[in-house]
């Protein structure tokens, strides 16, 4: 991926503003690994991110997908700046958080809020929700019109809880309303943006749903961007303007939303789509396809040369291991429709005619119809 | 227990999301908490983990036991004329090592001095040593072991090191050495010396709880609001890591009663004339075979005290924790 690549802004369809909140090029974060006897030193490094480019426009919902591990959280957590990056540089509103200091950071911290997959470990057990909610406006000395608990009953009221539980502890709540006061608390400050990491993955499914309607409402309502992380697909799709593929540290495709779902390019997004479970009868199963990856996400530590993909690609060729390829705007493409591949896929998710197993031993027990498809 | 679970939450779902909340979710997760058993309505005072561990503890046959008991104790040392009329300092050698007599229940000792006096009076040196030096070490170690966890990186392996240092020095023949060139004849030395020689095991513990505390999604919440170390720490991580702290302090003031009595034994502790079950014990173990009681009862006050810390330290760390049952 080229260093100089920017993401512009989304143009799609919802009309969001064009002007970038958040501007992230080259964000890179390199976790050391320490070893060695008696002194030890820096043996290597898991490469969790890798010279990411993304760009978070006014008001715009940005999804961020990738299987486990590929360095989604650890992005949204540079962006929050709970971690410090190895490289690159965060821009917020023009202004370059990238090493800011606390302090430096206070203004910001109001701005940008995050929102936490687990809502059992995210809410302190200890204190009440009222507690919980009014945090942020403490830590940042702001006193709304009215109070500050009278700010927290509005919140509550907003995110779908009784305003009457003020009082009470998170281990009174279940699952679902738990993470709408995570969403109230989110919310205290009036954020311009939200990084929501993996937001509705620890939630039952029944309630998936409710918490997305809540989170869109909110960020239609109110305005807000978001940094959308998720490993679920339906979910991203449903509520994201512009979509990020991540894969090992790296952004493969991004584009605006339908042209990552209708027209993929990059293998890995092929791969990532057909894997979504659907409902559909019996006759309509002989068209789906599939794409079956081997083995396991290769190491951070010491990721495939080229190409990152290229270990579980069923069209990587030799180019794919000595060059890597640019994340760019590459023929037959939409525009802002940018994919990292020397070689990509057909833009369409038409129907193949056989599926694609990438595992030898896979296809030899399907053969033997030991393993049932689908 | 998970059935118990959903009343309070049935009566929240019912409320704001028209019930149509799934309770099946939590009830994997329960937290470190147990459900109230009568089914708290939402009514009731919320329920934190100390109102849930007390709920516990007035149930537990053990808390009750070692509880009075310990109530006795803190009371006669701090009353002991309550419950006697002598003066543990008035002997007579002429009754040395006579047995029971009316008025002197416990017999009397090698110097003539009622057993049953010294007895109560030695309680308040055993609780005074006790509750003090458990004091010190908490806060000392508490306070080291939680920067250590909290900050990491250098300053945990400095502190680290220096707990290992601590932890190598024998106990006794620490005690022995140290204590010897003290001439003060108070229970100060004494106390300083545990929490000198205690404070490493606190330590260890405090940075152990405050690091899984750190972990935490809540702490990240409130680091990403922008808000200081010190009020992660105090408002965050210190109230969700201070259970093991005092579950261990609660056993080690047992313990540390313990040590008392073995260094007034050793002579290094506290000295006649001032009154402790250790210099007792020490005292009347010459005479066993000729006035046993003299030993006896101090020993079985010493015995008794120190398992009713242990016991109820061991009953508070249940209701803390129920995972660890």
């Amino acid at each position: 991926m080229s260093d100089n690549l920017t993401l512009p802004a989304q143009q799609g369809s919802t009309g969001a503003s064009t002007e970038a909140l958040l501007k992230v090029e080259g964000l890179t974060k390199h976790f050391p690994i320490y070893g060695g006897f008696p002194i030890k030193r820096k043996v290597g490094a898991v490469q969790a991110v890798d010279n990411v480019d993304l760009t978070v426009g006014v008001g715009e919902s940005v999804g961020l997908v990738g299987e486990s591990g590929c360095g989604k959280s650890t992005t949204g957590r540079l962006i929050t700046r709970l971690l410090e990056p190895t490289g690159g540089k965060i821009e917020y509103a023009g202004q370059d958080i990238t090493h800011a200091k606390r302090k430096q950071l206070a203004p910001v911290r109001s701005e940008i809020q995050m929102i936490f997959q687990d809502p059992y470990s995210s809410l302190n057990p200890r204190q009440t929700v009222g507690t919980i909610i009014k945090s942020p406006m403490e830590v940042n000395g702001i006193n709304p019109a009215g109070g500050r608990e009278k700010r927290v009953r509005e919140l509550l009221e907003l995110v779908g809880l009784n305003p009457e539980h003020y009082n009470r502890f998170p281990h009174e709540f279940s699952g679902g309303q738990r993470q709408r006061i995570g969403v109230a608390r989110a919310l205290a400050l009036n954020p311009k943006l939200i990084v929501a990491d993996e937001p509705v993955s620890a939630l039952d499914v029944s309630i998936q749903a409710q918490v997305v309607n809540l989170l869109q409402k909110v960020q239609e309502e109110m305005g807000i961007a978001f940094l959308f992380i998720a490993h679920d697909l339906a979910v991203v799709r449903h509520f994201s303007q512009r979509v990020a593929v991540m894969y090992l540290g790296k952004v493969v495709e991004v584009g605006d939303r339908d042209s990552i779902y209708n027209r993929p390019r990059h293998p890995y997004t092929h791969a990532l789509l057909s894997a979504v479970p659907e409902v559909a009868m019996d006759d309509e199963t002989e068209n789906r396809e599939r794409i079956r990856l081997a083995g396991d996400v290769p190491s951070p530590i010491s990721p495939p040369s080229g190409c990152r993909f290229r270990t579980r690609c069923w069209k990587a060729q030799d180019k794919c291991a000595t060059e890597e390829p640019p994340l760019v705007q590459i023929s037959g493409n939409r525009e802002n429709h940018l994919t990292a591949c020397h070689f990509p896929e057909e833009p369409s998710i038409e129907a193949r005619s056989e599926d694609v197993v990438m595992d030898p031993a896979l296809k030899a027990l399907e053969k033997d119809g030991d393993v049932p498809k689908g | 227990m998970s059935d118990r679970h959903h009343e309070p939450q049935a009566a929240v779902a019912g409320t704001s999301m028209g019930g149509a909340m799934d309770l099946g979710v939590d009830e994997a997760e329960t937290l470190e908490k147990k459900p109230g058993p009568d089914g708290a309505g939402p009514e009731d005072r919320p329920r934190s983990l100390w109102s849930d561990a007390w709920r516990d503890l007035r149930r537990n046959p053990v808390f009750i036991v070692s509880a009075l008991v310990i109530l006795f104790l803190v009371f006669i040392s701090l009353w002991p004329s309550a419950i006697t009329s002598g003066s543990p300092l008035k002997c007579d050698l002429a009754k040395a090592q006579e047995g029971s007599q009316p008025g002197h229940p416990f017999g009397f000792d090698g110097q003539g001095c009622d057993v049953y006096t010294r007895t109560v009076y030695g309680a308040r040196t055993s609780v005074a040593v006790g509750v003090l030096a458990t004091l010190g070490v908490a806060v000392l170690g508490s306070v080291l072991g939680a920067l250590a966890g909290f900050f990491g990186g250098t300053s945990d392996a400095v502190l680290s090191r220096i707990t290992d240092v601590f932890f190598a020095i024998p106990v006794v023949l620490g005690g022995l050495v140290l204590l010897s060139v003290i001439t003060s004849n108070t229970v100060w030395p004494v106390i300083g010396f545990i929490v000198l020689l205690g404070w490493p095991q606190i330590s260890r513990i405090a940075r152990g709880a405050v690091i899984t505390a750190k972990q935490n999604d809540y702490v990240q919440a409130a680091r990403a609001l922008g808000a200081s170390n010190s009020r992660l720490l105090l408002r965050h991580i210190a109230p969700n890591a201070v259970a093991p702290v005092i579950v261990v302090a609660t056993i080690a003031l047992g313990t540390y009663i313990a040590l008392e009595a073995t260094l007034s034994y050793l002579g290094v502790g506290l000295k006649p004339p001032s009154v402790s079950w250790g210099i007792d014990i020490s005292a009347a173990s010459p005479y066993i075979r000729n006035a046993p009681h003299a030993l006896l009862w101090p020993s079985g006050a010493l015995a008794v005290t120190v398992l009713a810390f242990i016991m109820l330290g061991d009953a508070v760390r249940d209701a803390l924790d129920p995972k660890l049952r």
